[in-house]
């Protein structure tokens, strides 16, 4: 007898995986879990495979392939709801970084047969393809907010992940800021909450896992981290991590760094 | 103008470095040649305490079954938190704090409460970041509803400043209108030790905001901490018949006239040392007049929307409640949060934030603070402690702020302008 549960898919782009790992790591609730949803697809978690149409997708990773194209608007058309999840699937994650550089160059450089290398020029999120339903940020997500997430659309409801700044988290953890006590730069301000704000309470900065918050004033923080120290090289590279992409965070690093242009100035 | 909090504050640590460092057995109140009694002080009366008594003080504070906390160093700030030992408060340490930073300092004498307020406030255990309101299950077709208790230990604030007594009573009329049972029974259990503070921040401005650096009558008990290189001792005045009781079994010495006016120096040293200042007159009308002014323009373009002030600031009581189901569906708590007017999500209705720049939000939170506060709450919303000076990452400066239009109202404009 078919199942009658919603099904759950999990596809992967140019990713590391560890965004789909978090949904196993959800161990004390995943026999909660598959009691009201039946694990349709996830290569990574059974090699049982059920057809879809899924009810709830998954998407971890980025395009970075030209077959990831249609392969995508595929899975798209065989979703219900489509959640994407991480930093490579909502922003084109760490590969992201090749949008700044020339890749044919690094193909050139790198292998010894470019020519069998078939690669797109950019890293792209999902987002820039397909509809999505849902961003989930994150690198990598946070197991409570995907949880949230599937809770949500289970419940018919729409998810409660606060597109708000790390400082909020900090703040009510009671965290020492380690701009204000010690001129650590930290991305905080300008990125969105959802891991705990944990990097401040290891007097770490903030790395903007999670991307550029809803009112992110990247030139303002900026200024605040040139007053720390931090020289323009440094601070391009401040914001060119998981998500360099990001619209806020490429646009300040470009402010940072332009990039080189193809006349090469 | 930025830099002279600091400035201030280090002629006070400069001021500080001639005196020698005083063996304990001198600061002992038992050489002043008078005696100790052991009989509790009534309400209103004067004693002296020895800061070598000063675990004893604690200790009678923990018989009484309070769970103390107070100012502690922790990862490079005095912060609040559990007091256990005298120890465990931050002695010998200041701190430089200007607009954007703050810094530990080394005092060169062994005063307890040689600095001023921190980026914690009292509200973390009075209004807790993070609280459970309820809980509900379902139970066949019904559900039962499960409010929070609320018992908890009772704490005694330790340390509490002129500024921040005052914070306390502005959000017990806050939380008394929202008729909040939780805050009501925390507030109730709590003992508050004030101490009236020994030098003034770097970005304090109480003075102007008529809340300190004197104690009012609001407090359990009051210390002022005597220190020269003849004596280390503080001024215990007795605010309530709670804190009378604490001092029964403590050794306190009779204060004298000269007592008195040392603390007076004190405070009027205080006062004279504020790093910031603020002209309240007529601000009310000057914010509400002037919603159109072109500094909230720019402002806005340095503000991050980070939420640093409003979590700091000591009578920020803004928050957000969410339920959070259980994966099965069975069950259901209700949380609250603090919550900030600098967040986009604050001002959403139908999907969209009604305050969509920045700028309007610092003007709503500006404007609430220090203007409308007076018509919701018959007070200011600010009681001068600089905490959102300091703590602001760009450093942001809310008497620098007020200033820029006081100096250059505008017209003003509809009010019906929002963004
Ligand atoms: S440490 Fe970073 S995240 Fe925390 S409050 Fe400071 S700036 Fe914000
Ligand atoms: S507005 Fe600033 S100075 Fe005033 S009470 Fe709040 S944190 Fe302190
Ligand atoms: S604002 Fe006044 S009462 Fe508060 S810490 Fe500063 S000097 Fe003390
Ligand atoms: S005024 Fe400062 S602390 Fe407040 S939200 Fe703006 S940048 Fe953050």
């Amino acid at each position: 007898m078919p199942s009658t549960r919603p099904k759950l898919a999990v596809f992967k782009f140019a990713s590391c995986d560890g965004c789909q790992l978090t949904l196993l790591d959800c161990e004390d609730e995943l026999l909660a879990l598959a009691g009201r949803i039946e694990i349709a697809d996830f290569r990574e978690a059974s090699r049982r495979v059920v057809e879809g149409p899924f009810d709830l997708t998954l998407v971890e990773g980025s395009v970075t392939t030209p077959e990831d194209i249609p392969r995508l608007h595929e899975i798209r058309a065989n979703s219900r709801v489509l959640v994407t999840i991480g930093a490579c699937a909502t922003a084109g994650g760490i590969q992201g970084l090749r949008n700044f550089a020339d890749v044919a160059e690094y193909q050139r450089v790198v292998y010894a047969h470019p020519e069998y290398i078939r690669s797109l020029a950019t890293s792209t999120p999902i987002q820039d393809h397909v509809p999505v339903d849902f961003e989930l940020r994150g690198c990598p997500i946070s197991r409570a907010q995907l949880l949230e997430v599937i809770s949500a659309y289970l419940g018919g409801r729409s998810p409660n992940v606060p597109r708000e700044s790390v400082c909020v988290e900090c703040k009510r953890r009671g965290t020492v800021c380690v701009v204000v006590a010690h001129g650590t730069p930290c991305l905080g301000p300008v990125t969105q909450t959802g891991c705990g704000a944990i990097c401040p309470s290891f007097h770490r900065g903030c790395y903007g896992c999670f991307g550029p918050q809803d009112t992110s004033n990247a030139p303002a923080l900026s200024q605040k981290l040139v007053q720390l120290g931090m020289d323009s090289p440094s601070l391009a590279r401040f914001y060119r991590t998981f998500n360099a992409n990001a619209p806020a965070f490429r646009a300040a690093s470009d402010a940072a760094r332009p990039s080189p242009s193809p006349e090469g100035a | 103008m930025t830099r002279r909090g600091v400035t201030r504050n280090l002629d006070i640590v400069i001021a500080g470095a001639s005196l020698e460092r005083v063996p304990e057995f001198l600061t002992d109140e038992r050489k002043s040649g008078r005696t100790p009694g052991m009989t509790e002080p009534a309400v209103g009366e004067k004693r002296i305490l020895a800061r070598a008594d000063f675990p004893i003080f604690l200790g009678a504070l923990r018989d009484l079954g309070y769970r103390v906390v107070g100012p502690t160093v922790r990862d490079g700030a005095i912060v609040y938190g559990p007091i256990t030992r005298v120890e465990d408060l931050p002695i010998g340490w200041t701190e430089r704090q200007d607009a954007g930073a703050y810094r530990l300092d080394r005092r060169s004498d062994g005063a307890l409460f040689g600095y001023v307020v921190g980026p914690h406030s009292w509200k973390k255990y009075l209004f807790p970041a993070h609280e459970r309101l309820w809980t509900a299950s379902r139970e066949g077709s019904r559900f039962a509803m499960a409010p929070e208790p609320v018992d908890g230990p009772s704490f005694a604030f330790l340390g509490v400043r002129a500024c921040e007594l005052a914070s306390i009573a502005i959000q017990d009329r806050v939380f008394a209108r929202a008729g909040d049972p939780g805050y009501a029974a925390r507030r109730t259990r709590t003992l508050r030790i004030a101490v009236q503070c020994g030098q003034a921040g770097g970005t304090c401005f109480c003075a102007s905001m008529g809340t300190g650096p004197a104690v009012g009558p609001s407090h359990d008990l009051a210390l002022t901490e005597i220190l020269t290189p003849q004596r280390h001792s503080f001024l215990v005045e007795v605010g309530s018949v709670a804190g009378a009781r604490v001092l029964a079994t403590v050794p306190l010495w009779p204060a004298t006239a000269e007592d008195e006016r040392a603390v007076e120096r004190i405070v009027a040293r205080t006062a004279a040392s504020m790093g910031r200042r603020m002209d309240v007159s007529g601000i009310r009308d000057l914010l509400v007049n002037n919603p159109g002014h072109p500094r909230w323009e720019l402002v806005g373009q340095r503000c991050l929307a980070c939420t640093n002030c409003t979590m700091v600031c000591p009578t920020c009581f803004c928050q957000t409640t969410e339920e959070v189901p259980n994966l099965s569906g069975e069950k259901v708590e209700r949380w609250r949060r603090w919550d900030s007017c600098f967040n986009s999500a604050f001002s959403e209705l139908h999907g969209s934030p009604i305050r969509k720049s920045t700028s309007s939000r610092y003007r709503q939170w500006m404007t609430h603070k220090l203007a409308t506060w007076h018509d919701q709450f018959d007070s200011s919303g600010c009681v001068g402690c600089g905490r959102c000076i300091t703590w602001c990452p760009v450093g942001i400066d809310i008497t620098e702020e007020v200033a820029a239009i006081r100096v250059a109202p505008a017209t003003p404009r509809a009010a019906g302008d929002r963004t």
